[in-house]
């Protein structure tokens, strides 16, 4: 189908605040979401009737539930250190981009309904009411937002768009105007258990299909076990890894690492996705009825560790909601959340994420590594946000970022970081993420991931980068897409596992159905 | 909604009955796409109808090249080979001209 035209941003030298272009990014937003969709999700199939009471009742009910919403929409200042934080904004140049802008769409209307100023006083305050062109906006511009956080890093007061970008996108759930992208997802990943749709059958002989490729090409018989009870590991990995390039062989750089260590490990055909579109739209009903499959995966499969693939937002959920959602972690308080914690071996991380997972047995020499077969690359990272800004690796201070690149670091010679100020916790969103993958949004994805492939630029410039590392399968899907957009080629972007992959030594001696034997000894 | 020659689709071009596909419809979907259907693209399109019918969903791509591969040369069993001819990806718009569902998610 013929896409709509739009300018792909030239790159600049280094970032300028652009000029502004008003009403440039407006529009009717992403595809809308039907009843199929909306259903499921227990949400109404299309705008209802008494829209604007039940929109005001849902905020007043999430202000009283999040008081971080509160605090955000009461403490702005308005003194613009957020405007030109954000990818979005800085590649397409509409206002409405800059953070305060975008909060100010939901602020104006909690400001009119839930201030005493905004009630008596409304003009004065800049307070508005919520029509249907304000819900229009809304919808488009708060899904021009990839909740990042990147905005608050640099907000004197903490403020953090992604939440109000969250509360919005609920509110507009609650009356009926839901996205397609996420809502269809979400459906599929409570009924199959990934967002693919990816039914048992299917996956078992993806996963046979990857067994044979790998002993094709390396004579070594690596696993990937799929509802083995007992084992070890539990492994919760995005769908992506077992449908997508360059996802793929990231996939067979765990399972080759696994194989080394000589643990058990396990996938699970019910709980076969990691990422967890909840969060994305802000519904904690949805995000928790997502993450009990896991629950219920981890206690039928008893296993004793829980760990997390190379995916930015479900290391987020995994890292900061998966306690309380499901006993993976403390804090759990029901009973089976309970059981669970019980079940998991205190000795461990739980949950773990695979780069700690292998940064420890790099630590400790369990690992071999023939760097040299990296050499033929010049690697730079990309910090993907909900890890880099929502989680930390390793328990150590900055681990997030440290253990990610000693990973890099071990298993190739030539790394170089990009510029400071876009790396770490200054780092720009790849421009897909927060449920924008989505063909629908490409004019924003690409434009949005402009800041970033600038900063990629310059290292292809001056270091001769020609490789690109990333750990979540959205920054992966948006960057070989992207990346051509901005002369490079697309299959530049890499999982840190495939260079992983590529430089271990598999020397451990093959033994028949080593997995299930320990499996066994496990249990025990 | 709009149509392919009477068959209803939605607003990404998939069919909304995948009952109703037809060889006539991918050749239409392809012609708006400007693309002409050649026994490459057929070949790609049946193995992709095959494999829906058996698993309910579009084969992951890697299973796909391989397969491709194997039937009809190691030289076309890659992604580089599926993209030159189906430029906008051969899951999304391979899947659509065989009359797949599209494959969502992070991809």
């Amino acid at each position: 189908m013929a896409a709509k035209e739009f300018d792909i941003p030239a790159l600049p030298t280094y970032i300028e605040i652009p000029e502004i272009n008003e009403g440039i990014m407006e529009g009717d937003g992403p595809f809308k979401s039907s009843e199929e969709f909306q259903d499921p999700l227990g949400f109404p199939g299309e705008k209802v009737d008494n829209w604007q009471e039940l929109a005001i009742e849902k905020m007043g009910e999430l202000k009283s539930k999040y008081r971080s919403v509160q605090v955000f929409l009461d403490s702005c200042v308005k003194c613009g250190a957020c405007t030109d934080k954000c990818h979005y904004f800085l590649g397409s140049s509409d206002p409405k981009n800059m953070p305060v802008a975008r909060q100010d769409l939901f602020r104006s209307v909690y400001r009119r309904h839930f201030t005493f100023a905004g009630k008596y006083f409304p003009k004065l305050v800049g307070a508005k009411e919520l029509d249907d062109k304000m819900l229009d906006d809304w919808y488009n511009y708060f899904h021009q937002c990839s909740q990042c956080r990147r905005c608050s890093v640099f907000c004197p007061y903490g403020i953090d768009t992604a939440e109000i970008s969250m509360a919005a996108r609920e509110v507009l759930d609650v009356v009926g105007v839901g996205q397609k992208y996420c809502n269809q997802i979400l459906g599929k990943a409570i009924t199959v258990g990934n967002n693919l749709g990816l039914p048992e059958p299917a996956l078992k002989d993806t996963l046979l299909d990857l067994e044979e490729e790998i002993e094709e090409e390396t004579g070594i018989a690596v696993k990937y076990p799929l509802d083995v009870k007992g084992s070890e590991i539990l492994l919760i990995t995005p769908s992506a890894d077992f449908f997508a390039e360059p996802h793929i062989d990231g996939l067979i750089g765990y399972g080759k690492v696994f194989h080394q260590d000589g643990v058990s490990w396990t996938m699970s055909s019910y709980a076969s996705e990691g990422a967890n579109f909840g969060m994305f739209i802000g519904s904690y009903d949805v995000m928790r009825r997502a993450a009990l499959r896991i629950r219920k995966a981890a206690l039928d499969l008893e296993v004793s560790r829980v760990m997390v693939g190379e995916c930015g937002h479900a290391w987020r959920v995994a890292y900061s909601f998966w306690n309380t959602l499901t006993g993976v972690g403390a804090g759990a308080s029901d009973e089976f959340g309970l059981k669970l914690q019980n079940q998991l071996d205190s000795r461990y991380p739980q949950p773990q994420h695979i780069i700690e997972y292998t940064h420890d047995l790099i630590q400790r020499d369990k690992l071999k590594f023939d760097k040299s077969e990296n050499d033929d690359r010049t690697v730079t990272f990309h910090d993907s946000c909900n890890v880099a800004r929502a989680t930390n690796m390793g328990g150590i201070p900055n681990g997030q970022f440290i253990l990610p690149r000693e990973v890099i670091k071990a298993v190739c010679n030539n790394y170089v970081d990009m510029e400071r100020s876009t790396i770490m916790e200054s780092t720009f969103c790849c421009g897909g993420g927060g449920g924008l993958l989505t063909d629908d949004l490409m004019e924003i994805r690409i434009k949005g991931a402009m800041p970033r492939m600038q900063a990629l630029k310059e290292v292809e410039k001056t270091n001769g980068v020609d490789t690109l590392v990333a750990i979540c399968a959205i920054c992966k899907s948006q960057f070989s897409k992207v990346l051509p957009k901005f002369d490079f080629d697309p299959y530049m972007i890499v999982s840190a596992h495939q260079l992983v992959s590529e430089a271990i030594i598999m020397d451990k001696p093959q033994t028949d159905d080593s997995a299930s034997e320990e499996a066994e000894e496990v249990t025990e | 909604m709009a149509d392919i020659l009477g068959a209803e689709v939605d607003e990404e071009g998939f069919l909304v009955n995948l009952g109703d596909w037809t060889e006539e419809i991918a050749v239409e979907m392809a012609k708006g796409d400007e693309i002409e259907l050649s026994e490459e693209h057929w070949d790609v399109i049946n193995f992709l109808r095959g494999y829906f019918e058996e698993y309910q969903i579009a084969p992951a791509v890697r299973v796909l090249t391989k397969a491709i591969g194997k039937q009809f040369g190691k030289e076309k069993g890659n992604s580089k080979y599926l993209y030159s001819l189906f430029p906008y990806g051969p899951g999304k718009q391979g899947c659509r001209f065989a009359g797949l569902p599209k494959p969502t998610g992070c991809i």
